[in-house]
């Protein structure tokens, strides 16, 4: 059966915004697909609202929409386009969605587009509870079992049944309050009361506990011929309880024998079969009973996944990619293995090695979280880790993490160590490890966690073998206990902590002793056959199977796991980097550890390295490669952290000279070079003790901006009104030491930010290639910061001064390649906040709005081209439409945090809006980041003193567009005064019906609530804004956001449904890669 | 489940005595002694399969083979009785990278240490599996000598030099049972959670050959309603066919097939046409043989669990476990006579034919898996279906 000649046009659906659990591998499940179908000569059409990612660059697709994932501008898309087929299972859930929406909203029919990939009717089986049950039972495969039950007598006859404990969960409750895990009858009534009491259907489901049964997951493919395989187990460290998503996962499966194995294989491939996927990729999870072997079916997802996007990249099988070649009609047998070559895809991948992937949290960012896990996905992102045994996968996993915690550099507490154990929390291995290292048994261990006991034996013995490291020295460490600790993950940090020396020591005596690292690839097959891809990963094993080339080559490192503030945006710049390499005819190599990513696919550069961003792996890379080149300015914070040292050990780094990315961070320094250059900054500081950050304080004035040095994403920064808040923040809240002080700023209250990206060369040249006004004031962080291009308020003279200070910059900085400078203006003055001579998070949003990718440009530049050799733009690079950036925040995953926006960013992702005028784009882009604005209806406004004036304007602009207006008291009484009809409403503590009422009775549909930003947040200001979170009522903390808002309402009832494809604005050929982009005229 | 902690430990790496692998070639490689304290020599092969080590320790198609397991980690679920496919491990010894000290499955009843050390086998770990299976995968398999005990790598060359060639070795007949004996246990799940299904009520007899006989064979023969006599591979047709089987099945086994040719393969071809046959592995070789065709030698074999095979009947691929150094050559088939059925999709090679006029079908691979993917468990209801159709 080979490729469908029927169908000429494809359109694929994105996933949107980076959110918890959704992140870029659906850019890496999508920009596979894009590739592949295009490859195959099909017209692809892209619908996504991220711009941040690789698969809505203008040379992936044909036709590239950069717009919202609903239902009316998909239509608006399909309508233009008229694609012959909708891919729908490269989206993750959103894309799946949205093409189950769009086909029962008729428009597929309507549009005679069919549904490729998986059919509507497999969808809903696999997603609809009931359909699933039923489905399964007919196959003969076990699922929980459980039962819907409206009174105590059914319910306690059903628990008998079954056996305690047993899980509760009330039907249609928010959040799933009032359900409960009941371990015996007396629970079981209490829980169960309650729960029929407040479901409003009075319905409670009770269903077996599976807590501590061990977890598994099978990615399965399959063709229209009914050909199906496995292509990777995974086995989850943590049983059952915490979701996969949060969860360290092993690849393969470790703990089956062979008949376990096949026994579930046999029940994944029935429930493709049962479930009607044709074409394409699934996850089918399970529980097994570690003490009878009894195994049930979790669930499955018709779709490539995050667990597939980790299978691709654990075994070197590309799931996405063949299974957008399998919906076009391929069968498996008549597709190559990219790897082997010679043999077809359809068989099923044999490691030789361990996959770990530990998740990252960032539950630090959200006080008032409990940092613990269950069913609900909280983590931010995740590292891969490939060892040849599980020892070692799992050392370089924890310090790929960056979290200091392999280091030995997180304090554990004795007294903590049975509750971390009991209850999961992402310090969970850590207290595993130190559990054993104060002497617990596995036995103990395994009874407080239910971890497996061979994970629990593997976990102590390589704690045993830390703690002997110390009782030798170095010297008399013999070569094979040295290639030991190696081979089993220990890292040069935790050898050098042990024996006292520099970890660079400890470097040099391996290579004295000859245990060096050598290279094993990556290869689909276990060695049976040769590999012809170099993807690769670090071992202490014999033989070196890197070869590396002869020819000019440049090393890229990567940005590592995603975290907020340093996310997908990094890893655009750096495919970039790899994709610009490539045309210059130098060998890409790239250096990575995060198994989301479109860097780590094993198509995206010359070279591919899986491996942690540390020193130690990086030089081991270096020493094999001998790169002319290493790129640092496009991973964020994880490269430049490493910068220095690899500058001192002699590694060649291109670009900006790391002394001077350095020196743009030493605020000493820094302040000089701005005196020099005669561009003001906020006056400010630095401390390195209370006393004086109190002293520095008081001589600058308050409100001041206080935070550390060398950070991304605003951590542990916060905006201080007085001495109290700066003396609190000194004590507790941060580390500061003589070559990290704490830096102290003024605070420009009301002033406007500017976001400026810009690209120099080794000339001197400067391109502007985006000043970003941003829509919230500043202090509030630029990442969570919604902006616009071009910028809409600023006076031609302010951006002449903007532009000026950008240059004088970059040529004081000698920056090769990209920079990002941000701005405050306040009353006409141009302050520079910071500058980061390095490629920022809005690199790919500035690169979608003008066409131009910068990171290419930056890449030409740090390989010595001129930027006028190689574009023709010059000055500012054009902006031919409205492009609003808006970002997209977690806090429905973290109830009871309060969702006000400040100096320390939060979101995980963003999206963009395309218009003809600012409101357009700015609605496009809040209904794409998820808070959608509304028509009508009733506003809610209560703001502070200073925001009353505004308020009056913005109430006017409000009720001539038809909203009602309501009001706290002072609010109101303000805007009463314009003589303006408005409803008073209580202030939470006043009395009732008060706000929050109104908000969850549902008769406001937009908050207006501006606080004292930064400053202690009042329980008023936190309920509303925490209950427009679970009540999805959009809710504004900035009046310049508020005034943005009536911008949009007005523009959504005034202009059409309307979408534009990234090729039509910016004029390119849609099948060239447009360094050279023409810029468009309008404008 | 949390015993065998007690290993003698040194910076808190264990210790364990020294083993060697050598190489006919010169190639030595050190490790850790982890199994039984002998020297073993044989045919040094690698399986490319990640679960299923107890399998492959007890089918006799291993014997006269060293083993060595691609996958990294070997031993986690220890070893349990209902997994063996024969009585004890038959390979002559075992090379991997890790090898856990502790078991983990509930099924499990013994270490998977204890297991092989209880059968004399030894074992090498710690060693680069992966420099080796390419070293292999490069010159061809070659014969090697495991010294569970130390010694000198030269003198260990030397013997490896010295054991006789994997070519032209009759194995089969060495490992086949001495006596007739009768089978009839099915499937035994291995979960409550798994559903082998009901067995029929038997009503065909099927005599086996056992060239190195695979347990799991004779359960899912038996598993589709046969019922089962087990011969000794000498066993000559005319002994065959005085039990009056319905069907006679030709199992897997070690060594080289073509000196089978004036033994069981002569037997065989008086059967042929005479009532219905299935072969598997090395049945199929000898089918191959008795139909005037020729085995080859692999340069370094097919062991795994993940062959793509195609199935020119159904169109369709299955994934398929594999155990075979020789191969028969399709060039050498009269294909007038037979129909290729199956071939496999990573080098081509010949993995099941019928005759287009008698009822004899087999296959290269193993249907059975018992270590591998059930894909092809249909063709034990094709030889029903055969059976059947020849009665009437």
């Amino acid at each position: 059966m080979p490729r469908r000649n029927d169908l000429k046009r494809i359109l694929i659906v994105g996933s949107g915004p980076i959110i918890i659990g959704q992140a870029c591998e659906f850019d890496y499940s999508g920009a596979q697909a894009c590739k592949a179908l295009k490859a195959d000569g099909y017209e692809v059409i892209l619908i996504n609202s991220n711009p941040a990612t690789i698969m809505t660059d203008p040379n992936l697709a044909d036709r590239t929409y950069v717009e919202p994932l609903s239902v009316e501008y998909a239509e608006e898309v399909i309508r233009r386009e008229r694609p012959d087929a909708l891919l729908s299972t490269v989206g993750g859930q959103t894309g799946l969605n949205l093409s189950v929406a769009l086909a029962e909203a008729g428009v597929l029919d309507k549009y005679g587009v069919e549904l490729i990939g998986a059919k509507l009717e497999a969808i809903k089986k696999a997603e609809d509870r009931l359909l699933f049950k039923d489905a399964m039972h007919k196959i003969g495969l076990d699922l929980t079992q459980s039962q819907l039950v409206n009174s105590i007598e059914k319910g306690l006859e059903f628990a008998e049944k079954i056996g305690y404990p047993v899980i509760l969960r009330p039907s249609f409750t928010m959040g799933g309050s009032g359900g409960g895990i009941a371990y015996n009858r007396e629970e079981l009534v209490e829980i169960l009361e309650s729960g029929i009491d407040l479901s409003p259907v009075h319905e409670v489901l009770i269903e077996e506990s599976v807590l501590g049964w061990k977890e598994f997951e099978l990615e399965v493919m399959r063709d229209l011929a009914d050909n199906a395989i496995i292509v990777c187990s995974i086995e989850n460290f943590d049983p059952m309880g915490v979701h996969t998503g949060d969860s360290i996962t092993v690849a393969p499966a470790q703990t089956l024998t062979d008949r376990e194995y096949q026994m579930m294989r046999d029940g994944a491939l029935a429930c493709l079969r049962e479930i009607g996927v044709d074409t394409g990729g699934s996850n089918v999870q399970f529980a097994i009973n570690p003490q009878n072997g009894r195994m049930v079916v979790v669930e499955m997802n018709p779709r490539v996944s995050r667990s597939s996007a980790l299978a691709s990249k654990a075994t070197g099988f590309p799931i996405a990619k063949i299974a957008a070649k399998l919906a076009v009609g391929y069968r498996l047998d008549e597709i190559k293995n990219d790897i082997t070559r010679k043999t077809p895809a359809c068989f099923e991948p044999t490691i030789d090695y361990v996959v770990a992937k530990i998740p990252r949290w960032q539950f630090e960012k959200f006080p008032g979280a409990a940092p613990v896990l269950g069913t609900q996905m909280k983590s931010v992102g995740e590292v891969m880790a490939i060892g040849r045994t599980f020892k070692q996968a799992l050392g370089k996993g924890m310090r790929s993490l960056e979290t200091g915690k392999s280091d030995g550099a997180v304090k554990y507490s004795e007294d903590l160590i049975e509750a971390r154990l009991i209850t999961p929390n992402p310090d969970r291995l850590g207290y595993i490890r130190y559990a054993f290292e104060r002497g617990y048994s596995e036995e103990q261990v395994h009874a407080l966690t239910s971890v497996d006991p061979w994970f629990l034996r593997q976990v102590r013995e390589v704690v045993d073998e830390e703690q002997a490291v110390g009782e030798t020295s170095m010297e008399n460490t013999s070569k094979d206990v040295l290639r030991q600790y190696k081979r089993d993950g220990l890292s040069d940090n935790v050898l050098a902590k042990a024996w006292n020396v520099s970890p660079l020591t400890v470097r040099e005596r391996r290579k004295e002793l000859g245990v060096t690292a050598v290279f094993n690839r990556v290869d689909t097959c276990a060695a049976e056959f040769e590999s012809f891809t170099p993807y690769l990963y670090s071992s202490y094993e014999s033989e070196c199977e890197a070869a590396p080339s002869k020819r000019k080559k440049v090393m890229i490192l990567g940005s590592g796991p995603n975290r907020i503030g340093q996310g997908i945006e990094f890893d655009y710049c750096c495919c970039h980097a790899s994709y610009a390499l490539q045309e210059y005819d130098i060998e890409s190599i790239m250096v990575n550890c995060n198994p989301e990513t479109v860097s780590t696919d094993y198509d995206t550069s010359d070279r591919l390295y899986f491996e942690p961003l540390t020193l130690e792996e990086v030089l081991n890379i270096v020493d094999t490669e001998k790169p002319d080149g290493v790129i640092v300015q496009f991973g964020g914070q994880t490269p430049l952290t490493l910068a220095l040292p690899l500058k001192a050990a002699g590694v060649p780094i291109i670009g900006t000279d790391p002394e001077n990315i350095d020196l743009a961070e030493d605020r000493k320094r820094f302040g000089k070079l701005l005196d020099d250059l005669q561009i003001p900054s906020p006056e400010n500081g630095t401390a390195t003790s209370p006393e004086l950050a109190c002293e520095v304080a008081r001589k600058i004035g308050y409100p001041v901006l206080v935070r550390p040095s060398y950070v991304l994403g605003g951590r542990a920064m916060v905006i201080a009104y007085d001495e109290d808040t700066v003396r609190r923040y000194m004590q507790e809240a941060v580390h500061f030491s003589q070559d990290r002080p704490v830096l102290i700023d003024r605070f420009l209250e009301d002033a406007t930010e500017v976001d400026v990206d810009a690209l120099a060369d080794m000339s001197g040249e400067v391109l502007i290639a985006g000043i970003m006004e941003h829509i919230e004031e500043a202090g509030v962080h630029s990442g969570d910061s919604s902006c616009v291009l071009p910028a809409t308020s600023l006076s031609a003279e302010t951006l002449a001064t903007i532009r000026s200070y950008t240059e004088r910059l970059a040529r004081a900085l000698n920056v090769i390649g990209l920079m990002n400078v941000q701005y405050a203006v306040k009353d006409g003055k141009v302050y520079v906040l910071e500058v980061n001579p390095r490629a920022s998070r809005t690199a790919p949003y500035v690169s979608k709005a003008t066409g131009v990718p910068l990171p290419k440009l930056a890449v030409g530049a740090m390989l010595g081209k001129k930027l006028s050799e190689m574009t023709d733009a010059r000055g500012e690079l054009k902006v031919p439409q409205y492009f609003v950036k808006s970002p997209v925040f977690p806090f429905n995953k973290f109830p009871g945090v309060d969702p006000s926006l400040g100096p320390e960013m939060r979101s995980t992702g963003e999206v963009m809006g395309v218009g003809e005028n600012f409101g357009e784009a700015f609605a496009k882009a809040q209904l794409s980041a998820g808070s959608p604005l509304p028509d009508k209806g009733r506003l809610f406004l209560s703001v502070n003193d200073r925001d009353k004036p505004g308020a009056v304007a913005l109430a006017k602009k409000f009720a001539e567009l038809g909203f009602e207006l309501a009001a706290t008291r002072g609010t109101a009484e303000a805007i009463r005064g314009a003589g303006l009809t408005v409803k008073t409403v209580f202030k939470v503590n006043e009395g009732r019906p008060n706000a929050v009422d109104l908000l969850k009775a549902g008769s406001l549909s937009l908050v207006v609530y501006t606080g004292t930003t930064g400053a202690h947040a009042f329980a008023d200001e936190k309920a509303i804004r925490r209950n427009a979170v679970t009540y999805r009522i959009p809710c504004i903390t900035t009046m310049s956001g508020a005034r943005a808002a009536v911008e949009a309402i007005a523009s959504r009832r005034r202009d059409p449904i309307r979408v534009w494809s990234l090729q039509e604005i910016h004029g390119t050929p849609s099948r060239t890669s447009g360094v050279k982009a023409k810029e468009s005229a309008t404008r | 489940m949390w015993s065998n902690r007690g290993y003698p430990r040194s910076g808190g790496i264990t210790l364990l005595n020294l083993a060697v692998l050598a190489l006919e070639d010169g190639t030595v490689f050190e490790g850790q002694s982890f199994g039984a304290p002998v020297e073993r020599a044989g045919e040094v092969v690698f399986n490319t399969a990640i679960t299923g080590y107890q399998e492959v320790f007890t089918d006799p198609s291993y014997s006269g083979q060293i083993v060595v397991l691609t996958y990294p980690q070997i031993g986690n679920y220890g070893a349990s009785e209902a997994d063996n496919e024969s009585a004890h491990p038959y390979i002559e010894g075992l090379v991997v990278r890790e090898f856990s000290p502790l078991s983990s499955n509930w099924r499990a009843d013994q270490t998977a240490r204890e297991f092989l050390t209880a059968s004399g086998t030894p074992v090498v770990t710690g060693i680069d599996t992966r420099a080796l299976v390419r070293h292999l995968r490069s010159r061809g398999v070659m014969r090697g000598v495991l010294s569970g005990a130390g010694g000198d790598p030269k003198a260990l060359v030397e013997k490896a030099r010295k054991i006789p060639s994997m070519a032209g070795l009759d194995l089969a007949t060495r490992v086949s049972t001495k006596e007739r004996y009768e089978w009839d246990t099915p499937v035994v799940a291995c979960s409550p959670s798994q559903h082998v299904g009901k067995v029929p009520e038997a009503k065909h007899h099927v005599v086996a050959y056992d060239f190195g006989m695979k347990r799991n064979i004779l359960r899912r023969l038996a598993q589709v309603g046969c019922r089962l006599t087990v011969v000794p591979a000498g066993t000559s047709a005319d002994d065959v066919l005085a039990l009056q089987p319905n069907g006679v099945f030709l199992s897997n086994g070690p060594g080289d097939p073509e000196p089978l040719l004036d033994g069981p393969a002569a037997q065989v071809k008086k059967l042929i046409g005479r009532v219905p046959i299935f072969g598997i592995c090395l049945g199929h070789q000898i089918l191959g043989l008795a139909s005037g065709g020729k085995t080859y030698k692999l340069k370094f074999g097919h062991r795994g669990a993940n062959h793509p095979v195609l199935n020119s009947v159904t169109g369709r691929v299955e994934i398929t476990s594999h155990n075979h150094g020789f191969a028969v050559d399709p060039g050498s088939l009269n294909l007038n006579e037979i129909e290729v059925t199956h071939m496999n999709l990573n080098d081509d090679t010949l993995e099941g034919f019928r005759h287009r006029n008698n009822p004899v079908f087999c296959v290269q691979y193993h249907p059975e898996a018992a270590p591998g993917p059930h894909d092809s468990h249909y063709l034990f209801d094709d030889f029903v279906k055969l059976m059947d159709g020849y009665k009437k």
